[in-house]
């Protein structure tokens, strides 16, 4: 499956004897992520659904990636039976890429209940993308029970406290953080004390012409507090940021696309591989959106990014599986 | 030597135990049999219902998680704690101390509940 062009997901029956053709049509929204192209310093966002229709010089830049996003692995009801399938339908949509993007982002909820074989089933579908190198941060169902140590095991390995890191690619300075941990009764996302120390440290010794890209499972503005989407103290992390001529913010945890500047900073929130959850307020609760066959796969995303060395913003676009 | 430590110390939870259910008895027995539906809080649409649920002394509440997402049910003040409840799996836990009780799902905090023991 995982080398095989998009195109051809749509006509594969075989395997587990489940009609993959009928299942991923009904499930159009299914395994979506973001292609992000950093452009003139500009990170721009694409929904995997909609590369076919990006020309070349809108697909190229000097740092590409992906982000994928929630696959909630384990989760097996009716908004979607098969989060496998929709996530080795985004893994398909990422190896069409014409030009292999250099790493993967995953902002959270890899697994939907912690467990060691849901954890393995991502890692094992994901092994079958081109690009090699996944960077994750937790979602907060990829740390119950435990803490997050299982996570930190199989993920966090150089990280700092409960799995935060930096690392440079090309110019450009990514920074994944955590705020799914001690959350407090009727509040949103956290990131503590000792987490936005260290970002402070961090980001102190760069230019402020360094691209700067923040990812993290809960997003990191205010999208809607009412249902948790949002994160009490990111108002300081972005305070640390401010100097900085581009920065872009990328989150999961929302199922939905959003996108929002602020100043310098843009932020985007990915689709899920897995199942849509509503606009907020337009349902009693957050919880698995069921929506009409025809519309799913314009509901689910992959977001790539891609990178122009030398200028100075970026640019984002969230795209679709349709 | 550790068995006879830990047997006093049954010993000892007993007669509190006694003692307490002792004085309450009848209002117990009473408000168990009138309140029996309100002994169990159901988890619907991210929210605890009833939000607010008051129970006598010794009653045992039943959390049931009927949504299509896991949650947990957490004690503000670490006196409970459940593991993770996907759909359908529950969580119960007795009050033998009057009080009032805070908790929430530790994975949507924006959930929240209390249980008043009286």
């Amino acid at each position: 499956m995982g080398s095989k062009r998009k195109d051809e997901i749509l006509h594969d029956h075989n395997h587990d004897g489940i009609d993959r053709r009928g299942f991923l049509k009904c499930m159009a929204w299914a395994g979506t992520g973001a292609f992000c192209v950093m452009q003139g310093g500009v990170l721009k966002s694409y929904s995997l659904s909609r590369l076919p229709k990006l020309g070349p010089k809108e697909a190229m830049g000097e740092l590409s990636f992906v982000q994928i996003s929630d696959s909630h692995m384990g989760f097996n009801k009716p908004a979607n039976p098969d989060v496998a399938g929709t996530l080795k339908a985004a893994v398909d949509k990422i190896n069409s890429l014409s030009a292999a993007p250099e790493f993967m982002l995953h902002t959270g909820d890899i697994s939907h209940l912690s467990k060691p074989e849901e954890f393995d089933t991502v890692d094992q579908i994901l092994k079958s993308a081109t690009p090699k190198d996944v960077f994750y941060v937790p979602g907060e169902h990829d740390v119950l029970n435990d803490d997050g140590k299982q996570f930190q095991e199989r993920y966090g390995k150089g990280s700092k406290g409960n799995g935060w890191y930096s690392f440079d690619k090309k110019g450009v300075h990514f920074v994944g953080l955590v705020n799914v941990m001690n959350l407090k009764a009727g509040g949103l996302g956290t990131l503590g004390h000792e987490q936005l120390e260290w970002l402070e440290d961090d980001v102190k010794h760069l230019k402020h012409s360094t691209p700067i890209v923040v990812f993290a499972h809960i997003p990191l503005w205010s999208v809607y507090p009412e249902w948790g989407w949002g994160t009490e103290d990111s108002a300081q992390a972005l305070a640390y940021l401010k100097k900085f001529g581009s920065v872009t913010v990328l989150n999961g945890h929302i199922h939905q696309t959003m996108q929002k500047v602020e100043g310098n900073v843009t932020f985007h929130t990915a689709a899920s591989t897995a199942f849509p959850q509503p606009q907020p307020g337009t349902a009693d609760s957050p919880g698995p959106m069921k929506v009409p066959a025809e519309q799913l796969k314009s509901v689910l995303g992959i977001t790539d990014v891609n990178y122009v060395q030398g200028q100075h913003a970026l640019a984002v676009v969230d795209s679709s599986l349709a | 030597m550790r068995r006879s430590v830990s047997i006093a110390g049954l010993a000892a939870t007993l007669v509190l135990g006694m003692g307490a259910l002792g004085a309450d008895q009848k209002s117990f027995v009473v408000s168990a049999q009138q309140k029996q539906e309100a002994m169990e809080v159901k988890i619907d649409n991210f929210s605890f219902g009833p939000a607010a649920l008051t129970v006598p002394v010794g009653t045992t509440v039943t959390w049931t998680n009927r949504d299509d997402i896991p949650h947990t049910v957490v004690s503000t003040d670490g006196v409970f704690k459940s593991k993770v409840l996907d759909t359908d799996e529950k969580f119960s836990f007795t009050f033998s101390k009057a009080g009032t009780f805070p908790y929430f799902c530790s994975i949507h905090p924006k959930m929240t509940g209390k249980v008043i023991v009286q």
